[in-house]
């Protein structure tokens, strides 16, 4: 049913905005995936490297650990060509830390701020991702 | 305290996006794919997670310094820089093509099989190759 995925959303939704408020108003820091990820794979998050390790390891074993408890399998459909893993995992992250963030640095906490910064980020890249899904999908056919 | 709030934030994180479906990514396509099977999941998620957000920085705004010290992040300029623009078009064209960004890419990573491993590999690459890019031309604004 497609409305039981609306709620899924919604109640996932919550939830993310949860933790990115625990880390706001615990840590007094932005939750950014690419941020957090990025400062420690170019040690310009040195000094609060812990912060950022414990954060990711978060992240990757709360989903698991949720999965294995209730015997679930989750559904990635994720392609298996590896030239368009390996482009899109490329322009996905050299463009998340030229702009400073991505869908939840400038999508979540930056809307959230009214950040001028953060509307304008979201703006360009829902554009590109829809021209991208047009152009690679229903022109190209690759995807 | 930090690290129990580092941890906490980053499971929520992750719970979050594994039951919103995010780690699905056909469930973003579908969002990005006006022309096609539009869906829009990926709305009710932003709304979803904004709203608490939206608070947080409300009660920030009212408290001298975060539980565990520091400060809370300063505002920072409002100024649409060409590397804003280009690195979140960069972005989003990655995005589109495969379905998935960095936080949805780590949640995934303990099942997302060998194709998950490739496209967080190639991010690291990306975000590496964004350093120099960031200190000369691109950097310039």
């Amino acid at each position: 049913m497609v409305e039981q995925s609306y709620i899924y959303g919604l109640v996932g939704g919550l939830i993310i905005g949860v933790g990115g408020a625990i880390y706001l108003l615990g840590n007094g820091r932005i939750m950014g995936a690419s941020g957090v990820i990025g400062g420690l794979v170019d040690g310009s998050g040195r000094s609060d490297w812990r912060d950022r390790a414990l954060f990711i390891a978060g992240l990757i074993a709360a989903p698991w650990l949720a999965l294995t408890i209730i015997g679930a399998e989750a559904e990635t459909n994720i392609t298996s060509n590896p030239s368009v893993l390996i482009a899109a995992g490329i322009l996905v992250g050299f463009g998340a830390r030229l702009a400073n963030g991505c869908t939840s640095g400038h999508g979540v906490c930056g809307i959230s701020r009214l950040s001028l910064r953060g509307i304008a980020a979201t703006a360009f890249y829902l554009l590109a991702g829809g021209v991208s899904v047009l152009l690679f999908k229903h022109v190209l056919g690759v995807i | 305290m930090r690290r129990i709030f580092s941890l906490s934030s980053g499971a929520l994180f992750g719970l979050g996006l594994l039951i919103s479906g995010m780690v699905d990514t056909s469930r973003v396509q579908g969002w990005l794919d006006t022309f096609g099977d539009w869906d829009p999941t990926l709305a009710f998620v932003l709304g979803g997670a904004i709203l608490p957000m939206a608070i947080a920085w409300r009660i920030s705004e009212k408290r001298q310094a975060p539980l565990s010290g520091g400060t809370f992040p300063a505002r920072p300029t409002q100024k649409i820089t060409p590397d804003l623009a280009l690195g979140s078009m960069i972005f989003g064209a990655g995005w589109g093509l495969a379905g998935l960004c960095p936080g949805p890419s780590f949640a995934a990573l303990s099942f997302g099989g060998w194709e998950g491993l490739l496209f967080v590999g190639s991010m690291i690459v990306g975000m590496l190759l964004a350093v120099p890019a960031k200190r000369t031309r691109l950097g310039m604004a």
